[in-house]
Order: structure tokens, then sequence, then C-alpha cells
């Protein structure tokens, strides 16, 4: 057994960069952040944030020209007899046998699309047979065993005869159940989950939330789930991380993100989404302007050109850092320097 | 990267382009494609040879030497002369030299060799056979050649002679003006029955969809050379030159709208499901305005391109067509008609210079195919 | 315009009833009819002149194709949709042909869930937010470049901005010329289908102000037709609830909220995740799937998976009934059950 004070997975200055004939488009721009073990990590932001990016900067599976120009995945990894090692994914090779040993073995990664991630010409059972097989030494009996007993633990009814299915005769979210499945036969350490359920409807998302909270308490995996929605973060998450613009804002405990934001972009956001439980009808505060494209990125501080708290000659002059401001809640923003 | 999809749109015109924001904020589609379309290197570099061959087109007579019908029995085979430049004071001065032909004695072959005693001074805008402008305006001035009277021996021959004594270079010039409009002919045509067919089907579908499509299979299943074959050799022989060229354009359009009206057809069936289109129907927009208006105009960029992607096509088959013998006959001059000639390995042995067209033939389908895929780079400036 | 014989109360702007859409599904060859997708299965609602009637359910259960009906983007297969026109007369849409259906389209408008499919890229915004005017024959070309700058300003966006593409404009600034568009005919009902679901989340407020406030301002009604129940908790001031082409539940905001009478309500209000870490409730996870319209089950469609299901909801189907003051529901126990909501009351 790992220790638990120490971070299984620990992101430092990320940068990865796609350059296009058209210009270098800057995905993550020095994200930093930590997975601890058995715990789950919420990076939540809007579209074009990277953190999409991130995860897959972590697996190794940008898509090209996508390249990590700098920055650590430092990924503890379990050797076995109480060893472990701390390897650099990030200078890894992307083609090199480490990684695709630790890519769908101790880190497995679930899509966003249940319907792209699974082969239409394969039947569901072949697929997570072969998976098992890739990382175990096992007879083709044994695995449709392991394979079976994996469907039936994400709650797929008549898991026998699902392994001949393929995967467009399964509903969304029984697609996802088996996606899960699959990554789950490696015994993964860390499960990443890029927006898992955000195309499924809503009972289907509880469903799929609740099956990932029972099989973290089970196999005590550690989960990074990358989403939009902060009702699932709040739901899920044990500690969070906020993006913006290829940057980590934010970063607390989920109870102090959502109940003691500091940063004025968390602040906005969460005042700005409706909320379900709640009797008042008031009229949203809402953030003006857009998201702007990661081409044209806002001088200093990327939140600066719609930010409520916006000081002309600090926040465009330099880009803050991410600092702490109370234990184990960091922020970036010069609100809260203490330098100057 | 699908979440950046929303965002990923507006600015990245902005670097492809290089314009300023304004100017491509409010830019049409056909302007985005042109700015597009001027950063390919190939794409532009093949306009630039096709427009010269289009000028060739049109000027074929203005730029063929010797009346190309004109056959000498003297001065068959005779290979391409080179050009010398002497200085007339500071003026530069084109000549070439006079052609003798001679037996050699071991193969008693008749052979030409240049007469450095006869220099043939090279005239711009020289007289020569009468032709008329754009088949209007009466002339008989030519880009270049030698002044009248002409003796045989004192004749130009840029490219050398066929076996009739044909000059080749006059005579490549009007078979591309021949080989370049048919293709450009029968797209045209080949566009229009495939807009309309192909149209037809994916906005009415049903039965009407279901006939023109199990057409269009039938067409398609069927081996073109040996049909084409069929219907050329059923060409009567006794028809003038204009009317088999029609005839052959006729012919190679009706199995090749085919491929654009079932482009046209999936573009009409996955834009009638489009947000935009339907949008224009809540407003109270007639059929006519949605088709013409809001459907045609989407993908009139992309069909453009395939347009223009087929033109190799059609001036392959005419040329093969022509060369076995069932496409334009003699007099009618066509690059298939001129590499006619070198059917047999002896001509391609002994008079290389006969297998030039094949050089044109080259240049244009490739510049046809980098301007079509240019064309089809730059027809989606929104996706 | 024809006057139909049936009433419409005067409070009400549209009145549907036993709304049906099937969709035939064909195969082989010579496409054979096989079978049929019961996509609206007999629907009746109402919508109150000013208000916002949100309209709920999870993908597939109807709500879009339901909506598109009333647009008559769509020909209802059956059913009755009743409208009270600006010149105060009362049309049935379903049955409109022709000129009668194209003046009705000038009163009822739709606000799109894409904003970058529902703008024509090759046409500029003064061309499609002045393209309704031009079709109703409103006004010269200067009066309509006025309106269009009017309309321009009214959503939010710079009347400069008109002889520019769409593609010069964000997801959210897209959203609000899409809807400048739909209020160029000044329309009593806008139909809005999932008109923020594809909006950031931090310009999703922007829209739905904009939306409440155009409704102030031009007294409009809206349908409000969404997956996400947050959102449509906010906008609304009544929801109608739908499962597989059935409405299941409806009732005034607050009401249904609090006190929802359907197990399925119940149940997709109790699955939404609450943006607070501290107010983990207790979720009601649905056992199974959601039903094949093509093949629904017997009696009550929500059956299979309701833990509340008897003998009777086995075998008859329930009819949506009003059980209290303007509270509808379509379920043989509502009077029993007390179920409960995400507010408290």
């Amino acid at each position: 057994m790992m220790s638990s004070d120490q971070p299984i997975l620990e992101v430092k200055n990320l940068e990865t960069h796609f350059p296009l004939e058209e210009g270098t488009v800057v995905a993550v721009n020095g994200a930093s952040f930590k997975v601890m073990p058995g715990k789950t990590l919420g990076i939540v932001g809007e579209s074009g944030c990277g953190k999409s990016v991130a995860a897959r900067s972590i697996m190794r599976i940008l898509d090209k020209p996508g390249e990590i120009v700098g920055g650590e995945i430092l990924f503890r990894r379990n050797m076995g007899e109480s060893s472990e090692e701390v390897v650099d994914i990030a200078s890894m090779d992307s083609n090199s046998p480490e990684i695709k040993s630790i890519r769908g073995g101790e880190i497995a990664y679930v899509f966003q699309e249940p319907m792209t991630s699974f082969s239409p010409v394969h039947t569901i059972g072949n697929q997570i047979i072969e998976a098992i097989r890739l990382h175990q030494d096992i007879s083709k009996e044994g695995a449709k065993e392991v394979a079976i007993h994996a469907l039936g633990a994400v709650g797929i009814p008549l898991a026998e005869s699902r392994l001949n299915d393929y995967s467009f005769q399964l509903s969304g979210g029984l697609r996802q159940r088996a996606m899960i499945a699959m990554t789950l036969v490696s015994n993964p350490t860390i499960l990443i989950a890029d927006e898992p359920t955000t195309a499924l409807d809503v009972t289907n998302q509880a469903q799929l939330l609740e099956l990932m909270s029972e099989l973290q308490t089970d196999n005590g995996m550690a989960i990074v789930l990358i989403t939009h929605d902060l009702g699932v973060i709040a739901e899920m998450a044990d500690h969070v991380s906020v993006m913006y613009l290829g940057e980590v804002v934010e970063s607390a405990p989920v109870d102090d993100i959502f109940h003691n934001p500091q940063h004025p972009y968390t602040k906005a956001l969460l005042k700005s989404i409706p909320k379900i439980r709640s009797n008042s009808s008031e009229r949203l505060a809402s953030i003006s302007g857009t998201v702007p494209h990661p081409y044209d990125r806002p001088k200093g501080c990327a939140f600066g050109p719609r930010c409520d708290f916006f000081m002309p000659g600090r926040c465009d002059a330099s880009i803050p850092v991410l600092q702490e401001v109370r234990p184990v809640h960091q922020v970036s923003c010069f609100l809260y320097d203490e330098g100057d | 990267m699908a979440e950046e999809s929303l965002t990923e749109q507006e600015p990245l015109l902005e670097e492809i382009t290089s314009q300023g924001t304004d100017q491509i904020y409010s830019a049409s589609q056909w302007q985005l494609m042109w700015w597009r379309l001027k950063k390919h290197r190939l794409a532009m570099i093949a306009s630039i040879t096709l427009a010269i061959l289009y000028f060739i087109v049109i000027f074929a007579d203005f730029l063929a030497v010797a009346e190309p019908k004109t056959s000498e029995a003297k001065r068959g085979e005779m290979p391409p002369q080179g050009v010398h430049l002497t200085f007339d004071g500071i003026n530069p001065k084109l000549y070439v030299y006079g052609t003798k032909g001679v037996r050699d004695s071991a193969t008693f072959k008749k052979v030409f060799v240049a007469d450095d005693t006869t220099r043939v001074p090279i005239k711009l805008f020289a007289k020569g056979y009468k032709y008329k402008i754009l088949g209007v305006l009466p002339s008989d001035r030519h880009l270049f050649g030698v002044n009248a009277p002409l003796k045989a021996e004192e004749a130009i021959y840029l490219l050398g002679t066929d076996v009739q004594g044909r000059d080749v270079w006059s005579r490549l010039m009007l078979a591309t003006r021949i080989s370049m409009t048919i293709g450009l002919l029968s797209v045209s045509l080949s566009l229009f029955l495939g807009v309309l067919l192909g149209g037809i089907s994916g906005y009415y579908g049903g039965l009407i969809d279901l006939v023109i499509q199990r057409i269009i299979e039938i067409l398609r299943s069927i081996p073109t050379i040996p049909l084409w074959m069929a219907i050329a050799a059923s060409v009567p022989q006794d028809w003038s030159i204009i009317r088999v060229y029609f005839a052959i354009t006729i012919i190679i359009a009706m199995f090749e709208w085919t491929r654009l009206a079932r482009e046209v057809r999936g573009r009409f069936l996955s834009l009638r499901d489009e947000d935009f289109v339907t949008a224009a129907a809540l407003l109270g927009a007639s059929k006519t305005r949605i088709i013409f208006r809001h459907m045609v105009p989407s993908f009139m960029s992309h069909i453009i391109a395939s347009s223009t992607l087929m033109i190799p096509f059609i001036i392959i088959s005419e040329t093969s067509l022509s060369f076995l013998g069932l496409g334009l006959r003699p007099p009618a001059i066509s690059w298939g008609v001129m590499l006619q000639a070198a059917q047999n390995v002896q001509t391609i042995a002994l008079t290389p210079w006969q297998l030039i067209p094949a050089a044109f033939v080259v240049v244009a389908v490739l510049a046809f195919n980098f301007l079509g895929d240019g064309l089809r780079d730059a027809a989606d400036p929104y996706g | 315009m024809t006057t139909t014989e049936s009433s419409l109360s005067e409070e009400r702007l549209l009145e549907v009833s036993d709304l049906e859409k099937h969709f035939p599904i064909k195969q082989g060859f010579l496409k054979k009819e096989v079978g049929q997708i019961l996509a609206v299965d007999g629907v009746n609602f109402h919508i109150n002149d000013g208000e916002t009637l949100g309209l709920v359910g999870e993908s597939g259960c109807g709500k879009t194709t339901t909506a598109r009906c009333i647009l008559r983007a769509v020909d209802p297969t059956n059913g009755q949709i009743l409208f009270r026109t600006r010149e105060d007369e009362v049309v049935d849409i379903a049955t409109l042909k022709g000129a009668e259906l194209k003046k009705i389209r000038s009163d009822i408008q739709m606000i799109f869930q894409d904003p970058f499919s529902s703008l024509n890229p090759r046409m500029t915004l003064l061309d499609t937010i002045g393209e309704p005017l031009l079709l109703h024959n409103m006004g010269t070309k200067d009066d309509r470049e006025q309106r269009v700058a009017e309309l321009l300003e009214m959503v939010g966006l710079r009347p400069e901005y008109m002889r520019r593409f769409p593609h010069a404009f964000s997801g959210g600034q897209r959203q609000r010329i899409g809807i400048a568009r739909a209020l160029a005919l000044n329309p009593k009902l806008v139909v809005a289908d999932e008109p923020v679901s594809a909006l950031d989340v931090s310009v999703q407020a922007q829209v739905l102000n904009l939306m409440v406030d155009l409704q102030e301002e031009l007294g409009l009604t809206y349908l409000f037709v969404a997956h996400d129940l947050s959102v449509v908790k906010h906008i609304s001031n009544r929801v109608a609830v739908m499962y597989v082409g059935k409405l299941v539940e409806m009732a005034p905001t607050d009401e249904l909220f609090s006190t929802p009478k359907h197990p399925y309500t119940a149940a997709l209000l109790s699955a939404v995740p609450e943006p607070d870490p501290r107010t983990k409730s207790e979720r009601i996870i649905l056992q199974g799937e959601v039903a094949n319209p093509a093949d629904p089950p017997s009696g009550c469609y929500f059956h299979p998976r309701c833990s509340y299901a008897t003998e009777q909801c086995k075998l008859e189907t329930p009819v949506l009934q009003e059980i209290t003051d303007g509270h509808y529901v379509s379920c043989h126990r509502a009077e029993e059950l007390i179920l409960e909501g995400v507010l408290a009351e």
C-alpha cells in the first residue's frame, strides 16, 4: 500500500503546444496539480481551457501536432513489495513500452463520447478480452471470465450475452459503463474521466456517477474528473482545480471552492449558474465577454479583460502565478499578492 | 480537442488569411476562399500554368507559325531546330539555320542537317497564313515566323515536323485548343446535369430519388472504355469535325454527370437538416428561395472544386479515345490525334519529338489536379 | 384566415390537444414501412399569454418533436394546436396550409440550439436578420436596414456589425444574432429549443438574462425546451415533463420542484447534481433504460423503472389529469404518493 499523504500523480508547470501552420496554440500554459491516492481531483473549466489537453498529455495521447514542451508529469509507480518508483511521464517517448504499460494499465482513461470509444467492427467482449490479455498473462477463457465479471461489476445486466454485442447496440449509458468496465480490468491506480457524463442524460449521469464512487470505494483508485459541470464537481470531487485558458487559476478542497472561492473567475462562474435547490429566482450574474481563443491570449492575466476586479497597469502587465493564500488553497491572482 | 470546437473558428481565419480583422469579418465566402487559395503554392502555380494553356486556346492561330494542315512531303519528320542568338549592334536577333535533307550513306535514310550557311531570322509579329482572331477578326499576323515568301528550306520548325511534314508546334497550339475546351465543355454539361438531377434527387427524395439513384448505379456499373468504344464507333464517319467534337463532348458528359449528381445529392441531404435551412423555412421562405439562396451557395464552391478535379479525367478520356482512333479523327487536331502518330516504337525511337503532346497532357492534368486540390482545401473556410 | 370552432380561453395563447407525431421506420431496397416510432404520443398542454413554459425530458422523449410540430417544421400526425393570432383569431396550426401557414410564421418563431449551424455562413447579419422582413414584405431596403440595426442593439450587439458574416462572432454572440432574427417580425410566441446548452457556462447566463429582459420588454411568450432542469427552473413559470412521447406532469415551477407528483419527475429532479458539496441529497437512481418509442411497454410507459408500480400500472395507460389547481399528472397513484422534491415548500 502506498503512503496516502504523497501524491500519486503530480503535474508541474505542464506546457502543451499545438504548433500549427498559422501559429502555435498554447493549449496548456504551465498548469500544475496533484492527484492524491484514492481521492478525486476535479478539473473544471470551459471550452478551450485546456483541461482535456492536460489529461491527454498525461496519457501521452495528444492529437497531432500537439506536444509537451515543458514541465513534468511525475507518476509514482507501485513496483510491488512496497517499493515505489517515481517516473516522469512527460519525458518519456510517447511510444515507449514504459508509457504503454502505464497507459491503459496503471492509468485508465474514459472518453467523453461513448460512441467512438469502442471500435464498431469488434464485439464489446473481444475488445475487453483483448484489453485484459494485453496487460495480463491469462488464457482466453480466463480473460472471458474476468470480462463477464467486470461487466457485472459496472451493473450491466446479462453480462455474458452482452459480450457478443457491438458497441452501437448499447445505449449511451450502457456503452459508457462498458467503457469503464474495460478500463477497470487492469486494476488502474488512476482513472482519468474526460467529461464522462456530458453525452448522457441526467438520470444516466446519476447512475454513472454513483458507479464511479462505488468503484472508487472498492478499488481505492484515484480519479481525475474533467468536466465543465460544477454540479458534477461538487458531487464527486475531493479537491478541485479550476482552469482558464490553459492555466490553473484556483486550486482548493471542494468545500472551499464552492463556499470560499477566491479567484474572481471562480466566484463569477459560481454566481452565473442557476441552482436547482434554491428558492430564489434572482437574475443571474453573468460574466461579460467570451472565452478568448488561445491564438490571441490577452496580455497579462488571461481573465483580465472579463474580470470585475481588473487593475490596469497590473493585471495587463504581468502574469500572476499560482500561490498559496491559505493552507492547501492556491490562487493565481494579483488581488492576493502580498509582495507589493 | 473536441471541446475547443466551439471557439476554434473565428480567430483562425485571421491567422490563415493575414488580412485585417475588419476586412475578414465582412469578407464573403468567395473572398475567404480566394485568400486561402492564394496561400496554396501548388495551386497558384497550377493556375498560372492553366492560364497559359487557355491563352493558347484563345490565341492558338496567333501562336502557330505554319498552317497546321499544310503538309510538305519534303519536310517529313524533321527534328526540332535549335534557336540561335546573334547581336546586330545591340539589338538581339534570333535565327534558325536552314535545313538540308541528305541521305545517310550507310543507312540510306533521309536525315536533316542544319545548313549553317543560311540563317533564317525569326521575326516577331510576322505575316503568315490568314485566320480569324476569336473567329471574328481576320488577321494574318503571328507571334513569330519568317516573312513570306516561304521556301521550304527557310521555315521554322521549333518542334520538328510529323510524318507528313506538318509543323508540330503549330499543330500543338491548335490541338491544345480542342483538348482543353473539350474538358471544359464536358464538365459544364456534366455540372448542369449533375446539379439538376442530383438536386432533384436530394431535395425531393422518395420515388424520384430512387429512380435517379438506380440509373446512376447502372450507368456507373458499365465499364467505360468498351462503352465509349461502342458509342464512339457509332458516330458516322462523314460527320464534320465540329459535329464529332460535340458528339464526343456529350458522350463523355453522359457518364461523368453521375459523380457530380451523387455529390450534389449528398450535399442536399445533409443541408436539408441544417438549422439555418429550417430557420429559413420557419421564416416563411419558399422552396425556391431555400434552394437557391441557402442551399446551393453552401455547396457551390465544393462542386466547383470537384468539377475542376473532373476536367483532367475528361482530358485523359478524350486523349485515350482519340489515340485509339475512336474519338476525334484527322483532320481534327487534338493531343490524342497527334499522339496517334506515336503509336509504334519505331516512331518513338526515331522521332521522339512527336511525343511532345503527351507532355502537354501530363502538365494539363497535373495542373487541374493541383488547382482542384487547392480549391477543395479553400472551399470550406468554415470547416 | 379561418377561425376554428374550438374555443380557447381568454388567458391562453396556445393549446395543444392529443398531439401525435409518428415517424415511419423504413427498411430494405423498396423502403417498405416496417413500423412506427411514436415520437409524440398524445400530448396535451397549454401556454398562457406572456408566460414561459419549460418543456423538459431526456433525449428522445419527444420534446423537440413537440416543439417542431407547433412550429410546423414537421407536420403532426394527429391532434390540434390552437393558437391565438395577433388579430385575436383562433387557428388550428396543425391544419394550416400555404399562405395561411406563412402568415402565422410571423407570430411564432424559433431560437435554435446550435449557434453555428443555425446561421447561414454565407449571409451577413443584415441579410440574415433582414430575411424575415424581406419575406414578409416589410418596408423598403432602408427601413429594413434600420430595423436590423434596432434589433442588433436590442440583443446587445453593435449595429455597425451588420455587414459582417457569422464567422466573425463567438457562440454567445451568434446566439444573440439568432434571437434578433427570431424577433424581427415581432412574434407572440418564441419556441426556444435548448437555446443555451451549446454555450459555455459563463456565456449561458448572458443569454438567459437577455431572454428574460426581452420577454419583459416585448411581452413575449416562451416555450423553453431543455434538458437542463436548473436552467428550466430559473426561467420558467410553469414546467411540463415528458417521458417517451407523453406528458407525465405539468405544474407551476415551484410546485413541481417542491412537490412533484409523478415518480419520474421526482427521480429526474433528484438526479440533478447541485453545485454545492454540502447538499448531497438522497438520489433516486432509476433502474434500467428509457423505453424504446418504437416498441413501448404496456400500460404506463414508466412502470418497468418505477418503484411504485402496481399491477394496474402494467395494464392501464394513465391519462393526464388535473389533481390540484394547475397541477396535471399522468399517474394512477398520483393522489396517494408523497414524493420528495428538491425545493423546500
